[in-house]
């Protein structure tokens, strides 16, 4: 398989805070793959380096020239209609080169694949949490990205909404009519979402990466005990 | 009766008798003020929103800057409008002493500041939490800040209505570079000084019930609008079709 992000090293330092120290990590095109962790352990830095909103400080951060999309936990809409806020995404985007009657094009298909055509001129923000967590899918699903990162996506909904993201993601991850696999890379603390989705698990702890196994041998307890015991650990304190 | 309730009945006299006199320096004092505060608030918005987004060299000693120009007198920057303009100064050739354009630029250089520090403040909070969703869309620090002031329009609405309170009711500029000359540069707060120092008190007082009247009725407007945006921001979009190609 293609590698699509090698990280040799890498640390970085947010304030006096040591977000990531000394990461190591190689991931290949296709490739589905959750990083888990306590509150703070660095799984959102490491997403947040990978998108490039953060800057490392050490080490060499290697990224194959893709479209990408990140969904974030509470996803920020502007107080403007939905069409609008899914097609800015998009307009935005400058290696889609969209001129603005194109981008509504497809922002409008885009919002009937989440079943939102029917709030498409309501004030985004004034939607519910659910329903801007699908708009945010609507954006990131339009773009058709090879790599997408989520943080946390269903993490602030209820179980309702949180079903109808995962069916949503499902369908975007699913390999079937696409020209190349897309690469998945998310955050979580729902362990259950990750045997679902992820073929790769990580467990960062204080910024270092303590485990880096296939889901198979992560959830399996004795190879996990094997290869990491904090990691082992974490895994008991969140299924007992 | 006393001079304060003389003056006050007298006052209300004038205003409801449409004084030609009150209401052509009213006229004045709300054109003067309206126009700074058009002018300075869409400078210090943008340049108070690209603050609040952008990071670079030298920001924090500009951010302490534009905080102490907050307290900037008026008088001074009547003094310095006023050098700048005198024939003698760098901007003579404008040949703006002394009228409409200097009381303007004064109340500018007044608002600016205020502007900023504010709209600064409002964008930069919702950038701290929000920009980082804008960065990952590819959203530069300009258009971000173009992006978020739009969408705190609002809170910025309040910022507009405090700059227009500072400028309609500041002296000090006005009557320097102006000059209080009687129809033709005399707007309410300097019509108000010089009543006063004559003893005029009841056009004073009638000035300054209109000038209170005035910023009142603006708040209350913006509290309406405010209270409709409420009401119907589920129901009725906004659309940002004016300004995307």
């Amino acid at each position: 398989m293609t590698s699509l992000i090698s990280l040799q090293h890498v640390s970085l330092k947010l304030g006096h805070v040591q977000a990531l120290s000394d990461v190591s990590l190689r991931i290949d095109a296709g490739e589905h793959v959750a990083l888990i962790g306590a509150n703070g352990s660095g799984k959102s830095t490491l997403l947040r380096v990978l998108n490039g909103l953060h800057d490392v400080n050490e080490g060499a951060l290697q990224l194959a020239t893709c479209r990408q999309a990140m969904l974030f936990q509470r996803p920020h809409m502007l107080r403007t209609d939905s069409l609008t806020n899914v097609a800015l995404g998009l307009w935005l985007d400058r290696s889609l080169k969209l001129r603005w009657h194109q981008a509504k094009a497809s922002a409008l298909e885009a919002l009937s694949v989440v079943g939102l055509s029917g709030v498409k001129l309501q004030n985004a923000a004034t939607l519910s949490g659910g329903q801007q967590q699908r708009l945010a899918l609507a954006r990131a699903w339009a773009k058709e990205p090879e790599l997408l990162f989520l943080d946390e996506p269903t993490a602030s909904l209820d179980p309702p909404a949180k079903r109808e993201i995962e069916a949503l993601v499902q369908q975007m991850i699913a390999p079937h009519d696409k020209p190349r696999p897309m690469t998945l890379i998310f955050a979580s603390h729902n362990l259950g979402q990750v045997k679902r989705w992820a073929s790769r698990v990580i467990y960062i702890e204080q910024g270092r990466i303590l485990a880096d196994l296939p889901t198979a041998e992560f959830f399996d307890a004795e190879c996990l005990k094997q290869h990491s015991h904090q990691a082992f650990l974490f895994l008991q304190g969140e299924t007992s | 009766m006393n001079t304060f309730t003389d003056s006050t009945v007298t006052a209300v006299q004038l205003i409801s008798n449409f004084d030609p006199g009150l209401w052509t320096i009213a006229g004045r004092s709300l054109g003067v003020s309206a126009t700074a505060a058009l002018i300075g608030c869409s400078l210090g918005i943008a340049l108070g929103a690209y603050l609040g987004v952008a990071r670079f060299r030298g920001r924090s000693a500009l951010l302490t800057l534009l905080n102490t120009l907050l307290a900037l007198p008026s008088v001074v920057v009547g003094l310095v409008i006023y050098l700048l303009l005198s024939r003698s100064g760098p901007l003579g050739f404008l040949g703006w002493l002394f009228s409409f354009k200097a009381m303007v630029l004064a109340q500018v250089v007044l608002v600016v500041p205020v502007a900023a520090a504010l709209s600064r403040q409002v964008v930069e909070d919702v950038d701290a939490a929000h920009g980082e969703q804008w960065r990952s869309l590819g959203a530069g620090n300009l258009v971000r800040c173009v992006l978020l002031a739009w969408n705190e329009r609002f809170a910025l609405l309040t910022v507009v209505v405090a700059c227009f309170g500072r400028s309609i009711s500041e002296v000090g500029a006005v009557m320097i570079v102006g000059g209080n000359i009687e129809g033709f540069t005399r707007v309410m707060t300097t019509a108000i000084a010089l009543e006063t120092s004559k003893g005029d008190l009841p056009l004073a007082l009638a000035l300054g019930m209109v000038l209170l009247a005035i910023v009142g009725c603006l708040n209350a407007l913006l509290a309406l609008f405010r209270h409709w945006q409420d009401r119907h921001q589920a129901a009725k979009p906004t659309s940002l079709r004016g300004w995307v190609a």
